[in-house]
């Protein structure tokens, strides 16, 4: 079960704004997460949520307000920092991002590799415990060519891990995934960041699978939060964005109709 | 007309930007080459693939290129009288010129695009991406070995190039036509001097390796992430560095043989 969310939080954004040039992304966006808690950013596509998680991990800077992990400002740390900050961080990336040169086994060894002087016997093992807790010790010898769409997930899930995180950051852990890998990988980050005593935040599409593993939602619309509660208060929304998005209405805040003049008005017998 | 005037602005601005972002990505390079050195197998690894790898075809080349300047070389020496030359002829075209040209030409073609694609890949792919979310800085881990594991490379490749062009000379000046087998190396012996024709070719070498590195690894980091952009990216490898060695080679021989 998740942590209690109390006392400071682990990541805090305070009205965040962030543009490419002229074009506004994300507009005065406030959110926060606390250790023990798998929260979800949801919403449409192109609404600003792979952003979100960029400005997180310190991948993209702030126009304008604060990102602060464990009590860092991101928009201010100096590269070395920012590095030492993201050896306590793991992201797993939409399709693994797994180096497509290396093995399972060197997949999951290489964040080891880079950052720890552990002789070669004990990252063997923690490999192999990685790997394990993922159900795919027996995969180990594998090439990145030869998996499955969800082993790799689970690869690149194990690899994020391996340096036992504070932070996990998942972009579209579910997509593309059949509904047995979805379960799996579902389970595996709750009982992971359960483990870890570590914070999860996850960008996704996938409501029902949400709903059921995270402990808090947060709704992305036109680049703010348009609303964010427990996964009952969201089952429980009179709010029309979440009522449409929960249920997968075609039409309603978000249309179905691209911006187009009346269809009355071209047709030939509006002309005539 | 001002249409013409607008796109010929933003074709040499962005041209401009991009040499800017291109000198920023040589220093971040340098800058961050030390760590790629301490850890040496991962240069030597890329040796390996640029320069071992390329080596039948740079052997093959250099052969065929030896024997047409064998023949061409003896064609004209002989109208002359001066076949037995034809050692020196060939030393010295390929060592000075031909060996870096065309070994650049050809490892341009192998292993810069090969180096584009790699790296063009790992960053559609993510793999870039998530290399600098571990931490790990994807220049110093991905782009400092394959650019120095081309510029050690290429001088080694165009030494080959030349030797085997000269050998192909041998074969078809002494063994073919008959031009006698002493003149042939004495008299090369005799005219290639060191310093002037053999280390001006390794510095020609040297420098279009340097050149068709960089040029491989920025295209490949800076390619937009998709197939078409690595595909741009690779065309732009070979077509930029074919221009990038002829253009240099002109500066360099202006500078090294003036004649003086």
């Amino acid at each position: 079960m998740a942590l209690i969310a109390s006392g400071n939080p682990l990541v805090s954004l305070k009205h965040v704004r962030f543009a490419y040039g002229a074009r506004e992304i994300l507009h005065d966006v406030d959110l926060t997460v606390h250790r023990g808690q798998v929260v979800a950013i949801m919403g449409g596509s192109g609404s600003g949520k792979t952003t979100l998680l960029r400005l997180i991990g310190g991948q993209l800077q702030a126009n304008a307000g604060t990102v602060e992990v464990d009590g860092q400002n991101m928009g201010r740390l100096p590269v070395a920092a920012l590095y030492a900050l993201r050896r306590r961080m793991g992201m797993l990336f939409q399709f693994g991002a797994l180096f497509t040169d290396m093995n399972v086994f060197d997949n999951v060894a290489f964040p080891l590799r880079e950052h720890t002087a552990l002789p070669a016997g004990t990252i063997r093992d923690l490999v192999l415990m990685k790997l394990h807790a993922v159900g795919l010790r027996g995969a180990a010898a594998l090439m990145p060519s030869e998996l499955s769409g969800g082993m790799a997930r689970r690869v690149a899930l194990a690899r994020a891990v391996a340096l036992d995180p504070m932070l996990m950051l998942y972009d579209e852990p579910f997509a593309g995934l059949d509904p047995i890998s979805l379960g799996t990988i579902g389970h595996l980050i709750r009982r992971l960041n359960d483990a870890l005593g570590a914070a999860s935040i996850m960008v996704t599409h996938d409501v029902q699978a949400s709903l059921d593993l995270v402990d808090y939602i947060y709704f992305v619309s036109e680049g703010g939060i348009v609303a964010h509660g427990a996964p009952a208060d969201i089952r429980a929304s009179n709010d029309p964005f979440v009522h449409q998005f929960v249920h997968a209405e075609a039409d309603g805040p978000v249309p179905f109709h691209y911006p187009a003049p009346p269809m009355a008005s071209l047709l030939d017998g509006a002309r005539a | 007309m001002s249409a013409l005037l607008r796109a010929i602005g933003a074709m040499t601005v962005n041209g401009i930007w991009r040499l800017g972002f291109m000198a920023r990505f040589f220093y971040a390079l340098l800058r961050y080459s030390g760590q790629s050195f301490r850890r040496l197998p991962l240069t030597i690894r890329e040796i390996y693939f640029s320069g071992t790898l390329s080596l039948l075809i740079i052997l093959v080349s250099g052969l065929f290129v030896g024997l047409v300047l064998g023949l061409q070389g003896y064609d004209i020496l002989q109208r002359f009288g001066s076949s037995d030359a034809l050692g020196i002829m060939v030393a010295l075209s390929l060592l000075r010129e031909l060996g870096p040209v065309v070994a650049g030409l050809l490892f341009a073609s192998r292993a810069g695009s090969a180096v584009t694609a790699e790296i063009g890949l790992m960053k559609t792919t993510e793999q870039l991406q998530a290399m600098d979310m571990m931490a790990v800085n994807p220049i110093a881990r991905v782009v400092a070995p394959r650019f120095w594991g081309g510029v050690i490379s290429m001088p080694l490749l165009a030494a080959m190039f030349s030797a085997m062009g000269i050998f192909g000379g041998w074969l078809i000046g002494v063994l073919a036509i008959g031009v006698d087998d002493g003149a042939f190396w004495s008299q090369m012996r005799a005219s290639v001097d060191f310093r002037y024709d053999i280390i001006n070719g390794v510095i020609k070498s040297f420098v279009f390796g340097v050149a068709v590195s960089l040029i491989a690894v920025f295209e490949g980091y800076d390619c937009q992430p998709t197939a078409e952009g690595v595909s741009r990216a690779i065309t732009r490898t070979v077509v930029s560095s074919a221009l990038a060695i002829l253009a240099l080679d002109f500066v360099l021989t202006s500078f090294m043989f003036r004649g003086l």
